[in-house]
């Protein structure tokens, strides 16, 4: 079987992602053809020089150096037919998945998403990912070919092998006439960033937090200094339920630091973090499929009969913050 | 900007998430047990497409909103009643089935198909919107592909928000890693737009809107074309809803020093 492994470079480098997908595709034996485009694609692919692939291929110039959507499709797609593989991974990443749907498209590939498990046995293939908002998992396969596969993060560890220096043969990518000019990042200032996909606890605030408490008064304040001082000191990304990010937008108090961004759960994000805290959020199913993927979950609730208790948490403290 | 935007939102049906879900085998492939009579709401992502959607309408002179919804006639009759309530739009409904397990690629066609035959379509004015994800597919996949068929070139995810310029251009701010945004300007209509949460918070009934809305969406039911979409080239060995069920311990009439111990050392562990 003919794989490719479809990679791009961030800040120059390969992305974490990126190399756990080497793994991925390593994991599954076959004809491995490694393909890189962005800010200096040639010398990431030195980096992989141990990884067994049998041909290095690589788009590099200015237009590739920001994620964009023509650019970036562009760039795949010549390196997909260059390869012409019968499968292609490809790490689940934001520049990914905004660009490689529309890829499989232009390549005629099957494409499938959110990939959290993959086995090989010859050209049979088949692999797992979840629907409906990871309540239902499912194993499945396509005979069609080639099939694009993005995978998930954490499901291989990163490939650690030697670099060296391998021979990449630059692929050339018809002129795009982009009507998409990239401004650049907006990130919030590192002591105000909140989101740490890196962290080891993911810490959830519920809209508890904002509520009137026991001596009928809001605590808004304290509640804000609290939470900021555990991230603080726990080194926490911080999660929140979608009831509390929408009383912001709904023009209520709130804790000024939360945003939509930080929402977890059936319209917000599934991050992995190995240990969870949930702290004033009822547990509900619509929060708890967010929580998917940690490992190790608590919950401090003033409700004993929450939904965490049941059966959606390790541990249930049954306390309160006031 | 002149004569304004033709937005076309893309949104369909998907169980309300406080339902039970239970895979079951179906001729047709997978689905859900009692999916008929599950009750449903507008795909979450896609009605914040939708309130965005016409929040730029509302911002931008002359221009006007349509929905195009993919769905079992029946209920997106249903549905009609509480989303048409919320902001102006027209309907243009397909009738074919929700399911999440339906082929991407068979839905963005139906979908770029429907949009196609708008009638005064103008593709130089066309901003198409939907959801970043379906809470039921959850593929990221549909958006790009109705991108495809539609030959526009530029195409956003995880969009939180669109600044629109007298000039036609737009500012788009989209999701990336690590709580951070990715910030293009987009020289001008044609682009497709899938949404993240936006910045909205969901409009409130308006029973005006909806006696507008509700006089075009009977007719856009009844006219509701037959979409054949099933599971595509899937071949499903197992569909299974994992036991994920945790021996919950309870930690009661504990003073809230021993707490903040019990979980300090959990966290150094």
């Amino acid at each position: 079987m003919k794989v490719l492994a479809l990679l791009h470079t961030e800040n120059n480098i390969l992305p974490r992602a990126a190399l756990e997908t080497i793994s991925v595709a390593r994991s599954l034996g076959g004809e491995l053809t490694i393909a890189i485009f962005g800010g200096s694609a040639a010398t990431a692919a030195n980096t992989l020089a141990g990884s067994g692939a049998t041909k290095f291929l690589v788009v590099e110039g200015e237009a590739f150096l920001q994620p964009r959507y023509s650019t970036d499709t562009a760039a795949a797609t010549a390196l997909i037919k260059a390869a012409n593989p019968e499968l292609i991974l490809a790490p689940n990443t934001s520049r990914f998945a905004r660009a490689l749907p529309g890829v499989a498209q232009r390549v005629g590939a099957q494409v499938d998403t959110h990939i959290v498990g993959i086995t090989a046995e010859g050209n049979s293939v088949k692999v797992q990912r979840w629907f409906y908002r990871q309540r239902i998992l499912t194993t499945f396969t396509r005979v069609a070919r080639p099939w694009l596969l993005l995978v998930d993060g954490g499901i291989q560890a990163p490939y650690e092998g030697a670099s060296g220096t391998v021979t990449a043969e630059s692929v050339p990518v018809t002129q795009v006439d982009s009507r998409t000019t990239v401004n650049g990042v907006q990130a919030p200032a590192a002591d105000a960033q909140t989101i740490r996909p890196d962290a080891q606890l993911l810490f959830v605030a519920g809209a508890g937090w904002t509520k009137k408490q026991k001596d009928g008064q809001y605590h808004i304040g304290e509640a804000s200094t609290l939470i900021q001082g555990f991230l603080q000191k726990a080194k926490a990304s911080l999660g929140s339920s979608k009831s509390l990010v929408d009383l912001k937008s709904e023009g209520q108090e709130t804790l000024s630091f939360m945003s939509h961004m930080n929402q977890i759960g059936q319209t917000g994000s599934t991050p992995r973090h190995q240990k969870g805290l949930s702290t004033c959020c009822h547990g509900e199913e619509p929060h708890a499929v967010g929580w998917r993927f940690i490992t190790e979950r608590r919950a401090i609730n003033i409700d004993a009969n929450c939904g965490w208790a049941q059966g959606k948490a390790d541990v249930v403290y049954i306390g309160d913050a006031f | 900007m002149s004569n304004g935007f033709q937005i076309v939102v893309c949104g369909s049906l998907v169980p309300d998430p406080l339902q039970t879900l239970e895979p079951v085998t179906t001729p047709q492939g997978p689905g859900l047990k009692n999916e008929t009579m599950l009750p449903s709401v507008l795909d979450p992502w896609s009605a914040h497409a939708l309130f965005e959607a016409a929040n730029l309408a509302k911002q931008v002179a002359g221009s006007k909103v349509w929905l195009v919804s993919l769905g079992p006639k029946a209920k997106l009759q249903q549905l009609m009643m509480t989303v048409a309530q919320k902001v102006p739009f027209e309907l243009i409904a397909i009738d074919g089935s929700a399911s999440g397990f339906t082929d991407a690629q068979q839905v963005a066609t139906a979908l770029a198909e429907a949009i196609l035959a708008i009638p005064g379509l103008d593709k130089s004015k066309l901003l198409v919107f939907g959801g970043c994800a379906s809470a039921s597919r959850d593929a990221s996949v549909t958006m790009q592909s109705v991108c495809e068929r539609l030959g526009i070139s530029e195409f956003f995810a995880g969009v939180d928000e669109i600044k629109a310029s007298a000039d036609g251009s737009f500012r788009v701010l989209e999701r990336i890693e690590g709580g951070q945004y990715l910030d293009s300007t987009c020289a001008g209509a044609p682009a497709v737009l899938a949404w993240a949460t936006g910045n909205l918070p969901e409009p409130p009934n308006n029973p005006q809107v909806g006696m507008m809305n509700m006089r075009g969406v009977m007719p856009a039911l009844q006219k509701a074309k037959p979409a054949p979409v099933g599971v595509g080239g899937i071949a499903y060995e197992k569909v299974e809803i994992p036991a994920q069920k945790r021996a919950t311990r309870v930690v009661k009439d504990v003073t809230a020093e021993d707490i903040a111990k019990e979980i300090i050392e959990w966290l150094k562990a």
